[in-house]
């Protein structure tokens, strides 16, 4: 069952008019990883994201998530499976007339009938997970910075104690030492929860930290999925170019350039 | 031994043993199950014991809102002066337990409210500074755009045609539509309305009159100014507040652009311009509405209409009705862009703001007319 893997997208190709996005695209994501998926501006990454998670539907193809074909399904019956994902949009997407730890209780809220109290000391408990302060609870988002913004909207996707997390961008417009306790939270949560997260990223340094598996999106489908070593190894154009570039050598430091030069 | 519940959910029970006893929990103890557990935990009430040991090998599956509430369980054991053992965690659970134990940091749900007095004199404190603070501010603004305008109109390569002709098309040409559907049937009503009380006096031919009156010295150019200020008022509003959102104001000031001269002046002028127009258009179908109605229901023939109303109306009744057009114009499309200069931070102000803007609009409409009216009746037109 483990062998199974936990999203799998065959053939899918999305278009905007005639614009065509993804062409043929395949992809699997296996159960317990932190696959990041990179490539460069307009390729698609957060419309391959919207589109496993429903946002946008596919003109052709198959996505299996749990092994399910959830656009196949009744609009019910696919609702009790998104529960069990949870996603981070860009810049946390919070709702601005709730505070923090209502923003939390909203899905807690709308799904499951738990007694108030519970429900609180469930939102707090999401807080402290993500690292917020107990006083940022009772605040609404305007009032927090963007890193605190990103972290609550994490404790929001994790509400639900998802199987799986999406995260679109989760370091992007954080300062790098932000974006670093931002990588060690993602880690740790999706060590102790057992979480697969699906990643879309152009930070270097996240990639290299965290991701178990690198899926590289050019030419309307995915071109290679593999660990950072055999991205290194790839020699499509672009491919060298994003591991090989002065930034990819400085994040990646010494190893990645030994790899990069035999 | 007493089992609390037989279900396919997590449950919890309490076994004696040699020095205390144990409480066993088991089945699913997920955030699905944590309602119906939560309800099994307020019942379970352990013997009093020493020692007790918490057993979890029966535990299927836990998640962080289970663990949160073994925690929860253990630390009301505990609590009692109990000594507390968990026993028979898997690995992936004890993690869990662990990462919960380190979090139990509860935290308020929303911000402390006030005393509704303390509150409501508050607010009331904070809205009249506010109030005096944009009064002061808007007659600042106010000032800007009039020298602004001034000097467009020495210098008019200042002026931005282009933009002047766009804004012109936008809330004058496109709103000709809905302005003379409004007119039209306003004049309708009116006549039918004048109708029925006139007749009864047999007075019915000053129906015309009522109507002649009424449409081109207040209704036809408050009602055009009430719809533009919904219309093209808030979409100032929300044009400039967009722009402001998206930092394309700073970056103009940044690039040596006036955004009074580039995003004001244009609106204002073009709104002072097609208003009056808009305006005669309303007065024209309004009128037509009259007639029609007159004619339907009074059988007063065109002809007759258009007799009486020469009669009735003179050069000022028409014109008391026009001169206040362009001064509903500026007020409307001053405080438009003056509500979008305000938005600030995030799109939700746009959205307040740009309410505030058609309340604002329309208030002041209605003051300047009345304004008008007090100054007219002294002059005696």
């Amino acid at each position: 069952m483990s062998e199974e893997p936990i999203i799998a997208i065959r053939g899918l190709r999305t278009q905007f008019g005639s614009q065509v996005i993804h062409d043929n695209l395949d992809l699997e994501v296996r159960r317990g990883e932190v696959i990041g998926i990179v490539g460069g501006s307009g390729t698609g990454k957060s419309v391959l994201l919207r589109t496993i998670i429903g946002l946008i539907r596919p003109k052709a193809g198959e996505i299996r998530v749990f092994g399910e074909n959830l656009a196949a399904m009744e609009a019910t019956e696919r609702r009790r499976f998104e529960q069990r994902w949870g996603v981070l949009f860009q810049d946390g997407a919070l709702f601005s007339s709730l505070t923090v730890a209502q923003n939390i209780e909203v899905p807690l809220k709308e799904h499951l009938k738990l007694p108030p109290a519970l429900s609180d000391q469930l939102a707090a408990l999401k807080i402290s997970m993500v690292g917020l302060a107990a006083n940022a609870g009772p605040k609404y988002p305007s009032e927090l910075s963007g890193g605190m913004r990103k972290r609550a909207g994490l404790a929001r996707a994790l509400a639900m104690d998802p199987e799986i997390v999406f995260l679109d961008e989760p370091t992007a417009g954080l300062d790098p030492i932000g974006a670093a306790a931002f990588d060690e939270l993602i880690r740790r949560l999706q060590q102790t929860l057992g979480l697969t997260v699906f990643m879309v990223t152009h930070d270097l340094d996240s990639l290299h930290a965290i991701c178990d598996r690198i899926a590289v999106l050019a030419e309307k489908k995915v071109l290679v999925v593999g660990d950072m070593a055999e991205m290194l190894r790839q020699d499509h154009p672009w491919i060298r170019e994003y591991f090989h570039g002065p930034r990819a050598r400085a994040a990646l430091g010494e190893a990645g350039r030994a790899e990069g030069d035999d | 031994m007493s089992r609390e519940n037989v279900s396919p959910a997590g449950w919890i029970e309490w076994r004696d043993g040699a020095a205390g006893g144990s409480v066993v929990l088991g089945g699913p103890w997920t955030i699905r199950q944590a309602g119906a557990i939560e309800r099994l935990l307020d019942r379970f009430t352990p013997p009093v014991a020493e020692r007790v040991e918490v057993d979890l090998t029966a535990l299927e599956a836990l998640d962080t809102a289970g663990a949160w509430l073994v925690y929860r369980t253990c630390k009301r054991l505990g609590a009692d002066g109990r000594e507390v053992v968990v026993t028979g965690a898997r690995e992936e659970h004890d993690i869990l337990l662990r990462e919960v134990a380190g979090n139990d940091n509860p935290c308020e749900i929303e911000p402390p409210t006030e005393n509704v007095v303390v509150r409501l004199l508050a607010e009331v404190g904070r809205e009249t500074v506010r109030l005096g603070h944009e009064t002061r501010n808007l007659l600042g603004f106010f000032g800007i755009v009039m020298s602004t305008v001034g000097r467009a109109l020495v210098n008019p390569r200042r002026l931005r045609f282009t933009s002047l002709v766009y804004h012109m098309e936008q809330s004058g040409l496109n709103a000709l539509p809905i302005i003379g559907l409004i007119s039209f049937l306003i004049g309708v009503v009116l006549a039918y309305q004048g109708a029925t009380q006139l007749r009864r006096f047999g007075a019915d031919v000053f129906v015309v009159d009522l109507i002649g009156v009424s449409i081109l010295r207040e209704i036809g150019i408050l009602l055009t100014a009430i719809v533009i200020a919904g219309r093209s008022g808030s979409a100032f509003t929300a044009q400039i507040g967009a722009m402001k959102v998206n930092e394309e104001v700073d970056a103009m000031r940044t690039l040596g652009l006036d955004p009074v001269e580039v995003l004001v002046v244009p609106r204002v002028l073009a709104l002072m311009i097609t208003l009056p127009l808009l305006g005669f258009f309303a007065d024209i179908m309004g009128l037509m509405g009259g007639a029609l109605m007159a004619w339907a229901s009074l059988d007063i023939q065109p002809s007759l209409y258009l007799e009486r109303l020469q009669q009735s109306v003179t050069f000022w009744t028409f014109w008391t009705g026009m001169i206040k057009a362009p001064f509903f114009a500026a007020t409307i499309a001053m405080i438009g862009c003056f509500e979008g200069f305000q938005v600030s931070g995030s799109a939700e102000s746009v959205g307040r703001l740009t309410t505030r803007a058609v309340v604002e609009a329309i208030f002041l409409v209605i003051i300047i007319d009345a304004g008008f009216s007090i100054f007219f009746a002294v002059v005696g037109v």
